[in-house]
């Protein structure tokens, strides 16, 4: 059962990843995709806490960073979505999140988790101009709460399916 | 309400110690993966290889499978026959203004040519067609495509990418079934450049900037010459035609400023390139090559 919840997950997040690299830049607005990894991170954090997200985050950030498009250095991704999965499952209640709760997490974990990858550029001195880091952070945020609606729910719904302590309830 | 209490407590128990032991492990490994990652022969590589090897497939398939989806806009915009048309016009029309782009670079090399007796056979180069599957996020901050032709298909490291309006990048790394290219607007990128008028050469400079405004710097070594607006540049070409062979058109100038405290000119160089449509595209690779797929030689023939 942990093996199948672990092979879910890698699932989850290797279709997010395919589909932002493949299909998204169709629609993409000045090359600024929305973030599905990132979106089944913050999913994952507000059904199952922190540390699972992190560790999710930890693995779909190092996909992120070797799977075939991406030149920058590994690594960067990988810490954007720790921090993002730790800090949106911290916002976790017992009770089911609301709509209102659940957007507001989605677009704050986007704000933190492109200006993490932002900032770690800038300190390993990529040569990044910071009107063009705002504009891919705000409008990253606005495409990550845009597809809210149809990414949040199917993912939220799978990792509740996937649960370990489902069966107790 | 014993049961609601039992649920209040118990996942509140859990979220109020959240293991800070295991964030700083996290966030510990992705700084070793980062400092690995940084040095000279990086042992990250073999890894980006793997996780290639399993996601080039799969966005091969995906980009197969998504294509007559995202082909839905264009279809809508004109009817069949005229869709046809269109393209053969369109590909006519590029032709011919790369005939004209490259005129000025290419009366030049004739009268250099001119003394010499004897003409090459071919140019030595053929053209593995591919397709780009996969375009990095400009969250990412670097400009590079995934194209469905991997050492199968004969590509390898630092061979020079084309598309029928000219320079699109350099191949940076391959798997068996994919190859990631690194666009020449990624601010990383820097191609030797020739402005065909002159002859002079100088260094192209990407800005990292996709769209209308995906402009390249231009760099001249010469800080006397000055390019004129509608100059067009070709690549320079380096020794055994790595990573950018020589003469193909890579834009035009749009704007020429010198700062008194530079040595060198700068121009704005417009590229010939539509890199938010990037479709088909060509790798150079040298005559000869097995591939997997129909090589289309110097001549126009395929093999």
């Amino acid at each position: 059962m942990n093996a199948l919840r672990a092979l879910v997950a890698a699932a989850a997040v290797g279709v997010a990843l395919v589909l932002q690299v493949t299909f998204f830049p169709h629609l993409a607005w000045d090359g600024i995709v929305p973030n599905v990894c990132l979106l089944v991170v913050v999913g994952a954090a507000l059904v199952r806490g922190p540390e699972f997200a992190a560790v999710l985050g930890f693995a779909a950030g190092l996909a992120l960073d070797l799977a075939p498009p991406a030149d920058h250095l590994a690594g960067r991704w990988a810490l954007a979505l720790v921090v993002v999965g730790y800090v949106a499952g911290r916002v976790r209640r017992d009770a089911q999140p609301t709509a209102g709760t659940v957007v507001a997490t989605v677009a704050a974990s986007s704000f933190v988790g492109s200006s993490v990858f932002a900032l770690s550029g800038l300190v390993l001195g990529d040569p990044i101009g910071i009107p063009e880091l705002l504009e891919v952070v705000l409008v990253g945020a606005l495409w990550d709460v845009l597809l809210t609606p149809l990414v949040l729910p199917p993912v939220m719904a799978l990792f509740r399916h996937f649960e370990p302590d489902r069966s107790l309830a | 309400m014993s049961r609601r209490e039992r649920r209040w407590r118990g996942p509140l128990h859990d979220q109020q110690r959240p293991s800070r032991g295991l964030l700083v492990a996290l966030v510990l490994a992705c700084l070793t993966v980062m400092s690995l990652d940084s040095l000279g022969s990086s042992p990250v590589d073999p890894a980006r290889r793997a996780v290639g090897e399993i996601f080039g497939p799969a966005e091969v398939a995906s980009a197969a499978a998504l294509r007559p989806f995202t082909a839905v806009p264009r279809w809508f915009r004109s009817k069949d026959s005229m869709q046809q048309d269109l393209l053969d016009l369109q590909a006519e029309n590029s032709d011919l203004r790369s005939q004209v782009a490259t005129q000025d670079y290419d009366r030049n090399r004739l009268e250099e040519y001119d003394g010499l007796t004897a003409a090459a056979q071919s140019l030595g180069y053929s053209l593995v067609p591919a397709r780009v599957v996969g375009l990095g996020p400009s969250q990412s901050f670097s400009r590079t495509v995934t194209i469905d032709a991997g050492s199968d298909a004969g590509t390898h490291p630092d061979l020079t990418v084309v598309n029928n309006d000219g320079l699109v990048g350099r191949v940076l790394r391959v798997t068996r079934t994919t190859a990631t290219v690194l666009l020449i607007v990624d601010a990383d990128s820097v191609v030797g450049g020739r402005v065909g008028r002159s002859m002079e050469v100088g260094f192209l400079h990407g800005r990292g900037v996709l769209g209308n405004d995906g402009r390249l710097d231009l760099e001249l070594v010469d800080d006397t010459a000055v390019p004129s607006k509608h100059d067009t540049v070709v690549t320079w070409g380096s020794e055994a035609g790595g990573p950018y062979v020589a003469g193909v058109p890579v834009g035009k100038v749009t704007t020429v400023y010198s700062s008194l405290r530079e040595t060198a000119q700068r121009a704005v160089i417009d590229p010939f390139v539509d890199f938010g449509a990037l479709d088909l595209v060509g790798v150079v690779v040298p005559t000869g090559t097995t591939s997997d797929r129909a090589v289309i030689e110097a001549d126009g023939g395929l093999r």
